[in-house]
Order: structure tokens, then sequence, then C-alpha cells
């Protein structure tokens, strides 16, 4: 094999790994986002994998109902709204811990979407427009590479707004408090059970979000098989980004680009180990939190009221 | 021009300390009185301090005045005015304000967002450059210096202890109430802080109400105090014509001496010691952010000897500590009792007669919402007599545990005197003498305090003393390791200077240089200045 098709085979595997980064991160986003909102005010939700998928297929039948993508996409942040209430109501109660409801919220969420979904698994829902970020060049992989979904520049700057807003306004700084010491907060006067709630709440919108975006653009159906853990893996992303929303975004792209090493290959006529490669993202995942967790250490970053922060 | 005049006279009034009555407060908890009829009065601009013993209710009082939890009979009058205060929104509006006994910062935050944060209005859109310089200038308008970007997590602890007063002074409080500001304090730390708020308070700009267990800082700062004894009032005074003797009469309600045991001679120091029981070799350990906070330290103790280790917090003797009892691994060195290779393991601890009493007890020594006899009961749950039976199961016999837990609360006093009662219910020095009797009671053979008697009223600590010297003279080794000077002073055998996780210094009773002691402390006087 000669040097120059080497090259091209590197380049146009960095193309697919840089188009698949651009094309699957947007819900690991949206998701370690809203995660990343519900854990600096001190709570864990590991149920927006649920809200996820219920955010899926609700914005999937709004979009089909109305004939408005959009509009799904604002139904399936309202799924995710009403989870989160559930969510942050059902941990506000005396002894009630937050990971449990999170397990079981994630299977209720699952439950209800495949249940409701029944339906929708044949008729095809209106897509979400995409952008052209790549009509300036002529090489049509390029093209499709930068061919991205409006949510993608949104969920971007939401991740700044977010950074500025936690050091910046007064909710972020209420929002910060109470997950660094509740007592403190209390103490202060500042609402600590309705701002938790408020923002579990939130972490649930933004999660639907990212739902809304694998049924109605990437992959673009609804079937059962339509998250692949996302939404776990995103919560697991949240501590790897130790609770920066900038980082966060970082971090969706990198995993992003993992979940396209797979395809990217295959495209490249790779295709021994092609399962393998597919479980990258996972692999990442657990490397990850294996480097991020140093024994002995406190998780510099890390809310103090997080239930696994506390010693 | 009336009108003038009395604008005038209210604003003049609203930089003045706030005169402060309390008028036959009462306040229970279920059946315990914990405040029984106590009437008591503050001075505007005095410095007024509250004393009594562990549990007689002082920090009760005080969260009376803040409105944390109403008395149920009773009245306060501020500025003598009638105040219905039942919430602390409602001593806000009366510009009275607490420093508790724990700190309620966010560590995570930094100093700037924690003072933002209490003054509670925020604007929707912070602007941090006028905050940051609004910030400044309040923080120029008092004795205080702290570092506005700093992280709460990252300042030592007499730093905290300006920021939660930082924070009262923020919100113009007008009288401040300490609970206990200088036990987490260094004695130089604590002269600092309290020598600030004197000053404040000579200016007439505040009125401060400080709980306390130090006479010293009493004599030193206090202008008039008034002593409780088990919820009621025993007695009131100005300080010039109370001596320490009269107010420890007056706590303990009985007559007393005041006078601490007489220093270690040399002669005594010169007594032969015994084998060496705990020896340390180049031992390091990181501290909880991976930096190195234990540096190749060597140290030794010996059957029958106290060595007390000094230095100011925060340079590795926590860490030290932590490792000598199994809660955090060495990065390097060895640790060896008896000779033998030792990791702090249950089994280690029982065949050496290791036993401990860590800092902060109740998170370090106790399950806080298990009971007393249940926490008592921690070091030999699993051996007869307290498990057994048939078919050796290994039954709990929770019968022998309270029987033990009841002997152990009348031996050491612990309050109240119920072995049942969840123990993080117990007032903080009670926790020290429920946590002290499980550790105290046994075959000890080596002993790890980290300061002993930290909250605990004179009479305990003298009590505890007493029993760390019996410790010791029945063959006992005990590394002592405290921030306070004057007790390691009267208690140890030799003394160790710690600086940076090293042994900066070594001195044998008898023949300790104070001054360089100090020098040591502080780095060779480089960290000092
Ligand atoms: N929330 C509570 N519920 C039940 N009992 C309480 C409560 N708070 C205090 N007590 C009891 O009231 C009594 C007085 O307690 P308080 O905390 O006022 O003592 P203190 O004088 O501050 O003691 P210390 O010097 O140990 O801090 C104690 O017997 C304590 O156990
Ligand atoms: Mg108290």
């Amino acid at each position: 094999m000669s040097e120059t098709t080497d090259g091209l085979a590197f380049g146009s595997l960095a193309l697919a790994l840089l188009g698949g980064a651009l094309r699957v991160s947007t819900p690991f986003l949206f998701v370690s986002l809203g995660e990343c909102i519900t854990e600096k005010s001190g709570r864990i939700n590991l149920g927006l994998e649920g809200t996820l998928v219920l955010g899926a297929m609700g914005g999937y039948g709004i979009a089909l109902l109305t004939g408005s993508p959009w509009l799904g996409v604002l139904a399936a942040g309202l799924c995710g709204v009403l989870m989160g209430l559930l969510h942050g109501a059902l941990c506000s109660l005396p002894k009630v811990n937050d990971i449990a409801v999170g397990i079981a919220l994630m299977l209720f969420g699952t439950g209800l979407a495949f249940f409701l979904g029944k339906p929708l698994i044949q008729p095809q829902a209106p897509m979400l427009p995409s952008v052209e970020l790549g009509a300036w060049s002529d090489s049509e992989q390029l093209r499709s590479a930068l061919r991205i979904n409006v949510l993608l520049p949104l969920g971007l700057a939401l991740a700044g707004l977010l950074h500025w807003g936690f050091r910046s306004s007064r909710w972020g700084l209420a929002l910060r408090l109470v997950g660094d010491n509740a007592a403190a907060a209390r103490a202060l006067g500042y609402p600590v059970v309705p701002i938790r709630i408020g923002a579990t709440a939130a972490g649930g919108f933004l999660a639907g979000v990212g739902g809304a975006f694998l049924s109605l653009y990437y992959p673009g159906s609804w079937n059962e098989g339509l998250s692949s853990g996302q939404g776990l893996m995103a919560v697991a992303l949240v501590i790897f980004a130790r609770w920066s929303p900038l980082r966060c975004a970082l971090a969706a792209l990198l995993f992003g680009a993992a979940g396209a090493l797979g395809p990217a290959l295959q495209s490249q006529g790779i295709t021994a180990g092609y399962y393998l490669f597919n479980a990258a993202p996972y692999v990442l995942t657990l490397a990850l939190m294996a480097a991020s967790w140093t024994p002995g250490q406190t998780l510099a970053g890390a809310p103090g009221e997080l239930s696994f922060t506390q010693r | 021009m009336d009108a003038l005049t009395h604008t005038l006279l209210a604003a003049d009034v609203q930089d003045r300390g706030a005169a402060v009555e309390a008028y036959r407060v009462t306040k229970r908890f279920g059946a315990l009185t914990a405040l029984d009829d106590v009437s008591m009065k503050v001075e505007a601009g005095s410095f007024h301090c509250l004393l009594g013993e562990n549990g007689a209710g002082k920090s009760t009082l005080v969260k009376c005045l803040v409105g944390y939890h109403p008395p149920e009979e009773g009245s306060f009058m501020v500025d003598g005015r009638e105040q219905a205060i039942r919430s602390p929104r409602d001593a806000q509006r009366l510009r009275i304000g607490m420093v508790y006994q724990h700190f309620t910062l966010a560590p995570g935050m930094t100093v700037a967002e924690n003072l933002l944060l209490a003054r509670g209005d925020l604007p929707l859109r912070i602007d941090w450059r006028r905050e940051k310089a609004a910030l400044a200038t309040f923080l120029a308008s008092t004795p205080f210096r702290l570092d506005l970007n700093a992280r709460v997590a990252d300042l030592a602890a007499g730093e905290k202890q300006k920021l939660e007063i930082l924070k009262q002074l923020y919100l113009g409080q007008r009288l401040l109430i300490l609970d206990e500001p200088t036990s987490v304090l260094t004695p130089t730390e604590a002269d600092e802080v309290l020598g600030l708020l004197h000053g404040m308070t000579r200016d007439g700009r505040l009125t401060v109400m400080m709980i306390t267990h130090k006479f010293r800082e009493v004599s030193a700062y206090g202008d008039s105090v008034t002593v409780l004894r088990r919820g009621k009032l025993a007695g009131s005074g100005r300080v010039g014509e109370l001596s320490t003797q009269d107010m420890a009469e007056m706590m303990v309600g009985s007559a007393v001496s005041v006078a601490t045991a007489p220093r270690r001679r040399a002669a005594d120091a010169g007594r032969m010691a015994g084998d060496i029981r705990l020896g340390v070799d180049g031992l390091c350990a990181d501290n909880d952010r991976g930096m190195a906070a234990v540096r190749e330290l060597d140290l030794v103790v010996r059957a029958g000897e106290i060595v007390g280790i000094a230095g100011v917090a925060g340079n590795g003797q926590k860490e030290l500590v932590e490792v000598l009892l199994g809660q955090r691994s060495a990065s390097g060195g060895a640790v060896r009792v008896d000779g033998e290779a030792y990791g702090a393991t249950r089994a280690e601890l029982r065949r050496h007669g290791v036993f401990s009493l860590p800092e902060e007890p109740l998170r370090n020594a106790c399950v806080p919402n298990m009971s007393v006899a249940e926490n008592m009961g921690l070091r030999d749950f699993d051996i007869a007599p307290f498990s057994g039976g048939w078919l050796s199961l290994r039954f709990l016999r929770r019968g022998a545990l309270t029987r033990r837990a009841k002997e152990w609360i009348e031996a050491f006093g612990v309050r109240p005197p119920d072995p049942s009662a969840a123990i993080e219910n117990l007032s903080g020095g009670n926790v020290q003498r429920a946590v002290l009797a499980r550790e105290l009671s046994g075959a000890v053979r080596l002993l790890i305090v980290a300061n002993p008697v930290f909250g605990l009223d004179f009479a305990a600590t003298e009590a505890i003393h007493r029993r760390l010297d019996q410790a010791r003279n029945d063959g006992a080794a005990i590394l002592l390791v405290s921030e306070d000077l004057d007790e390691l002073l009267e208690l140890s055998d030799r003394i160790l200077v710690m600086s940076e996780g090293r042994i900066a210094h070594q001195a044998l009773a008898g023949y300790v240089d104070v001054a360089e002691i100090g020098r040591c402390m502080a780095g060779h006087g480089a960290g000092g200045h």
C-alpha cells in the first residue's frame, strides 16, 4: 500500500469520525447539560435514559399529529419536564433516595414510551431540518460530515450560556449553593426543595429534547431500539466533565466520535471487529470513569450535596 | 428641625451595637427543659460572654434569640423594646446575626460568591466587576483581610471563621452572636479574630455575644458574663469583678479548683520510658486533593510516655492520624506497632490494644444515627460477651451492650443518661465523652488522640487530662496531636512540632522553649509574616 492511499484513508476516516461526532453527539450534549443542571443542585437523576426515550416517543407522536417537528421538540421537552417533576417531587419526600428513584423512573419512562409508542412504529413523521455547513466544499463526504442539525448549535450555545449563568446569574449561584451545602442555603433563606425540583425539571426538559433529536433527526424514526443507553452514558459524562457545561460539550463530541468509530471503520471497508468498535463508547465510559476516580481523593468540583460525594 | 434631629438620631442608633435583654425564657425539647426561666442582659456595644458546662443550654438560648427555635415562654427586648422573634428572618430584620458552632459556608464556592449569596437580594444578572469592587470596599471598611477569589474549601479554619463573621458584618448586623468561635482555631488565629471583633465593640459599632469554654478569652476580651447551669441562670457580672474561680464555681455549682496540673518536670521526663510501641519510618501520605501532606515522617512512641505533636492545623497532622487509624493509605514508609508491621486492621487493633480518639468524633468515630449504646459497642460488639450463643452464630446481645453503656455513661458523665438516644442528638461535648468512654475503658496499650478536649468545658477537660495521664502511668503509649499548645505542654513527655508534613522540632518536657516552638510552627518564622 502506498503512502498516498494510506493518507487518503486516514483523511476519510477522520472525516467520518468528525461527521459522526457532529451527528451523534447531540443527544449526549442535551442529556449531559440537563444532568449537569440537576447535579449542580445536589441531586442525581439516573432516570434521564427513560426521559430520553419518552421524549423521543412523545416528540415523534406530536410531530406526526401536528405536522410540525418543532412542536414535536417542544412536546418532547414537556414530557421531560413531567418526568423531572416526578423525580424531583418523589425525592423530596423524607428518606427517599434519588438514585433509586432514578432507576425506577428509567424503567418507567422506557416502559411507558414502548407502551404508548406502539402505533408510531410504522408512520413517518416530518423531520427536523438540517444546516449545510459544508456547502462551500465540493467533496460530497465533507458536505455530508458537515450537515448538522439545528439542535447542535443550540446545544453548544446553551453550554456557553450555562457556563456563564452558573457563575454570574442569581439562579446559577442559588443553584450551586443548594447543591454545595443545603444547610447553609436553608440558613440563608434559599428554598432548597423548590430549587432542586426546578433543576430536575429543567434537566428533564433538556433530556426530552435530546430524545426528540433521536426520533426526529438521527436515526429519525420511532422504534424500541432507538436509544442505546445514551441517557445513562451522559450521566457518566457529567462526572468526567467535572460538572462544567463547557467540558460537557467537549465530552459529548468525544463520545459522539467514539460512537461513530464502528460505522466509520466499516465505511472504510474494515469489518473485522465491527461489534467491538461499536462498543467504543461504553469502553470509553468505563475507562474515563476509572481515570476520573482516584481512590482516597475527593472529586474536585463535585457539588458537596451529591449522595456519592458524602463520606 | 425636630424631624431632622429624629432622623439623625435614628441613623446614629442604626450604626451602633444593639442592646439585648432576655426575659424569663423557657425552652423545652419534649420532656427535657433545656432552658428554665432564664433572664439576661447585654449592654449596647459590649463584649458579652456566655458560659456553662456542656449541655447547659448556651446554644439553645442563643438559637432562641435568633429565631432558630422560638422559646415556649418568655420574651426578648432589643434596644429596650419588646420584639417577637419567631424566625431567622425576624432576627435579620432586627439585625441580629449568628455564627454557628459548625461552618455554614458553601465549600465549593468562592469567598465573593459566599458573601453575595448571604446578602440575598441578588440581581438576575450579576456584574462581577462592580460587585467585586463593592465587596473590596466593604472588606476595607472592616479589619478582616481575605482573598475574594479564593475557594472556601482551600481556606484555613481561621479564614473560614473570618468569612463567617464577615458574612454577618456584610448583612449589617448590630448584634453578632458567636457559638464557640475559637474551638476550630489555633490560639494565634483565635487571638487575631477576637481582637478584631473586640476592636469593633470598642468603636461602639457592634455588640458581641460569645459562647466559650475558655476563661482566658473571657478575661482578655469580655466585658461581662452570664453563666448557665443545667438550663438555669447561675449568675452574671462584670469581668473585672468576677475571678476565674467565681465563674467556674457558678458553672459547676460548687467550689472547685481551676488550677491546672503543674507542668511536667524534667526529672519526670528522664524517667525510664519503656519499649517502642509505635514506630513510624519515613511515612508519606497524600491529602484529599492528592498533594503530599505527610513527608518522610519518622517518630517513635514508647510505652509509658505521651508524645505531643504541635502544629498549625493543615500541616499534615490530620493525615498522619488518619493513616495510623487506617482511614487513609500511606503512599510510602512503614508503620510498626510492637515491632510488627501494622496496617490498622481490626485484628491488629485488637491484638496490639490500639485505641483512638480522632478529631470530629461524630464523623470519624461514630455512626450518627445509631444509639449511644451501639456506638459504645463498636469496638467489641462482635466478640463475647456481646455476641455469641447458639451454635456460635454470634448473635448480638443487646442486653449486655446496654448494661455496659449504662456503666460508662455513669462513669464518664454522659448527658442525657439514655443509652438508647441516637448519638447525633447529643451535644458536642457529650459525643466526645461517649467516645472516650469506649476508647479509654479497654486495655489500652497504644492510644492515638487528636484534639481530645475540643469543645469541652473545663471540668470535662480536667477529667480527660487526668485519664490520659492515668493511662500513661499505667504504661500506655500515647500520641497526642493537639492545636492547643498549653494542653501539650501540660501533658506531654516529649513535644514534636509538625510543619509542612515533617517534624520540624523536638523538645523534652521541662526543656521546652515556647518561643522556638512558635517559630517552628510558623515554618521557622517565614510563614508567619
Ligand atoms: N434539637 C434538640 N432536640 C432535643 N434535645 C436537644 C436539642 N438541642 C439541644 N438539646 C438538648 O438540650 C440541652 C442543651 O443543649 P445545648 O446544645 O444548648 O448545650 P450547650 O450548652 O450549647 O452545650 P455544648 O457546650 O456541649 O455545646 C442538651 O441536653 C441537649 O441534649
Ligand atoms: Mg453548644
